[in-house]
């Protein structure tokens, strides 16, 4: 053709040629990019994991206080006292009741911004979702301690509505309550519901605005009331978010040391625990064994969680 | 005949005030039991949006919808005795086949035995006994497509809606497709109304055909009759290719103010006689067919040779003669240009270009 236009050959120079090799050596591009990621991840993240683990079956020489690098269950075995399993239990009970207050609280709002909200509005609704993740943790956690205090505005909006009988019945639960709010395992849950909400909100949000519209349509077509259609079609397929948002209130609840610590009864949780025994104590070897108890945990989680079919929309 | 559907004057508006889309802008129509209609129509004119609202998807802004004498207006989709097959199918990707066929059973409440033993029935009628335990992802397009057309037909529907169902298949599987389709139509008795944007699918499995264009049906009738007596420009241009001619041009060649006359009613002959000559601007090979591009009295001229042996085809340059018969002939309707009136029959070439 008379109109095409010869285009000169590029001059070969080391960053054509650079190119020219990642662009024809796929392999080559796929270590350089990995690289980076695959050290850190490899030395630093499990590496320490590892020297955790290994930790966790050395003991502690009782006078000097010295690590003594000795392979030993003993820190497993302290581990089954009923005291520790005690915390345990409490500890897991208290991450699962968090992980399901944030299921059932975070679903019409992760609904509504997947599915309902437009432009500005959705704009409005992740902002309102991330905003408390803009301000240190620990600023929100005493506001909250000032929330829930005997004097607190909870307790004086109660006064003001002629609710203080219901607020004395649910703080006169046993294990739930307490002298006030702040100092109860009730408030012990709400602080813990309020900061990892919207770690469980945002990939809900992401899993339901994955699903098709028309499987939606489809499943009404096809005969099922909106309640059906919730149960049988929306929930199942949003199921790899919830559990991706519930690995993550789960664990983040099960390994925080601080909120029980501010707000509730002092009754000790996991993250309390090694913190005072590595800290305090100086018995790393033990803080060891009581650290991979959440990993456990964790581990068994995911694994009913794959065996009951959450991820098989993924 | 009693009518499966009903639409009386209904209309859709997306939106409101000046940036207001009349989707669908006062259609009237009736759809006879057992009847095999066709939404005919560009994207955009409104087909879908019709049959959205029969499905009840969407709400119409005003008119009625009866289904089978019902008044099916204001009821939501789980409500009416309608199915629909959706375009992108529309399977529930966490349920194995034989599952999603059961669905509508499994809602209404129907005993596990019963609704497998019904949705192995519906499967073995599409031809996909022993897929049962398959996920959806499993599937090829064209089996994904005769699960949900299972799926859509257990709860046994007095409508069947299909949106353009085939649109994702490739060519021989969508003819494969078109003739089991309906046939099973004819088999089960059911009214389909059937969307497409392909003239070829509307023509040969429609019994009547309903052409879209804007939001308003430009014509009802039997593909025979939308194809030879286009009732507007419009629907000359978009079913089939089409020669309209206008003005003069319109006065000197047929007599008529406004007339349309199909590429293969025109031949090529000797001078003698010939209603039109002139020289040949394009040449376009189909195969069983050629298109030639004649400019003739000021205007261009299509018309098709038909693949004969031996006789040789014009190149572009020569001066041929043009015949037809004067019942080629048909008279359109003067100045029913529309908004969506295309200024080439582009429609027409392209959906010809894919046969």
């Amino acid at each position: 053709m008379s109109t095409a236009l010869a285009l000169p050959a590029p001059p070969p120079t080391v960053r054509r040629r650079v190119s020219d090799l990642l662009y024809t050596r796929r392999g080559v591009l796929l270590v350089a990019l990995l690289a980076p990621p695959l050290l850190w991840f490899g030395v630093i993240y499990l590496g320490s994991l590892f020297a955790l683990l290994a930790n966790a079956f050395f003991g502690l020489d009782d006078f000097s206080g010295v690590v003594v690098r000795e392979f030993t269950l003993k820190n497993f075995v302290e581990l089954a006292e009923p005291a520790n399993v005690d915390i345990v239990v409490r500890s897991v009970a208290m991450a699962s009741a968090v992980t399901l207050a944030c299921v059932v609280l975070g679903w019409p709002l992760a609904y509504t911004m997947a599915r309902h909200a437009r432009g500005a509005q959705k704009a409005l609704l992740y902002v309102a979702v991330m905003l408390p993740l803009w301000s240190s943790y620990l600023v929100r956690l005493y506001a909250w301690k000032l929330l829930l205090a005997k004097e607190g505005a909870i307790s004086w909006a109660a006064q003001q509505a002629h609710l203080t009988w219901a607020l004395d019945a649910l703080l006169a639960i046993p294990r739930l309550g307490g002298p006030s709010l702040s100092l109860s395992t009730l408030g012990t849950f709400v602080v813990f519901v309020y900061l990892w909400l919207p770690f469980m909100v945002l990939p809900m949000q992401a899993a339901i605005e994955r699903i098709p519209a028309s499987t939606i349509e489809a499943s009404a077509d096809l005969g099922a009331a909106p309640g059906q259609t919730l149960w049988r079609v929306i929930l199942p397929l949003a199921l790899p978010g919830i559990a991706a948002g519930s690995i993550f209130t789960f664990s983040l609840t099960l390994g925080d040391y601080i909120v029980p610590q501010v707000i509730g009864d002092s009754t000790l949780y996991i993250g309390q625990v090694v913190y005072k025994q590595q800290g305090v104590a100086g018995n790393i070897p033990f803080a060891a064994a009581f650290s991979l108890v959440p990993i456990v945990v964790v581990g068994i989680y995911l694994w009913i969680a794959r065996r009951l079919g959450a991820f098989d929309a993924l | 005949m009693t009518a499966a559907v009903t639409l009386e004057r209904v209309s859709c508006v997306y939106g409101s005030g000046a940036a207001a889309v009349r989707a669908v802008d006062d259609v009237s129509l009736e759809i006879g039991a057992g009847e095999f209609f066709t939404l005919l129509g560009p994207s955009g004119s409104g087909k879908t949006t019709c049959l959205r609202m029969i499905g009840g998807f969407v709400l119409p802004t005003a008119g009625r919808i009866r289904i089978g004498g019902d008044d099916v207006t204001r009821r939501p989709p789980y409500a009416r005795p309608v199915n629909t097959v959706f375009q992108d199918y529309a399977l529930f990707p966490h349920m194995d086949v034989r599952d999603n066929v059961a669905y509508a059973l499994r809602v209404r409440g129907v005993a596990r035995a019963e609704r497998e033993r019904r949705a192995d029935e519906l499967l073995a009628l599409v031809q996909l006994a022993g897929a049962g335990a398959r996920r959806p992802a499993q599937l090829s397009g064209g089996q994904r497509q005769r699960v949900a057309l299972a799926r859509a037909l257990i709860g046994q529907p007095q409508l069947l809606l299909l949106d353009e169902p085939l649109g994702a298949l490739d060519l021989k599987l969508r003819e494969q497709m078109q003739s089991e389709l309906k046939a099973l139509q004819r088999r089960l008795g059911i009214t389909f109304l059937f969307i497409t944007h392909d003239q070829h699918e509307a023509l040969s499995m429609s019994d009547r055909i309903g052409v879209f264009a804007d939001g308003r049906l430009e014509q009802v009738g039997t593909p025979a009759a939308v194809y030879e007596s286009p009732a507007t420009r419009f629907v000359a241009h978009f079913v089939g290719a089409a020669n309209v001619l206008d003005g003069d041009a319109a006065r000197a060649l047929t007599g008529h103010d406004c007339a349309m006359l199909r590429p293969e009613r025109v031949a090529l002959g000797p001078a003698a006689g010939a209603r039109a000559g002139g020289v040949v601007a394009e040449v376009q090979y189909f195969g069983a067919y050629t298109r030639v591009r004649v400019d003739a009295a000021g205007t261009a001229l299509q018309l098709d040779v038909p693949a004969t042996a031996g006789e040789p085809l014009p190149a572009r340059g020569d001066t041929v003669h043009l015949h037809w018969d004067a019942r080629a002939v048909h008279a359109l309707a003067t100045g029913g240009a529309r908004r969506s009136e295309p200024d080439v029959p582009a429609p027409a070439r392209s959906a010809e270009g894919v046969a």
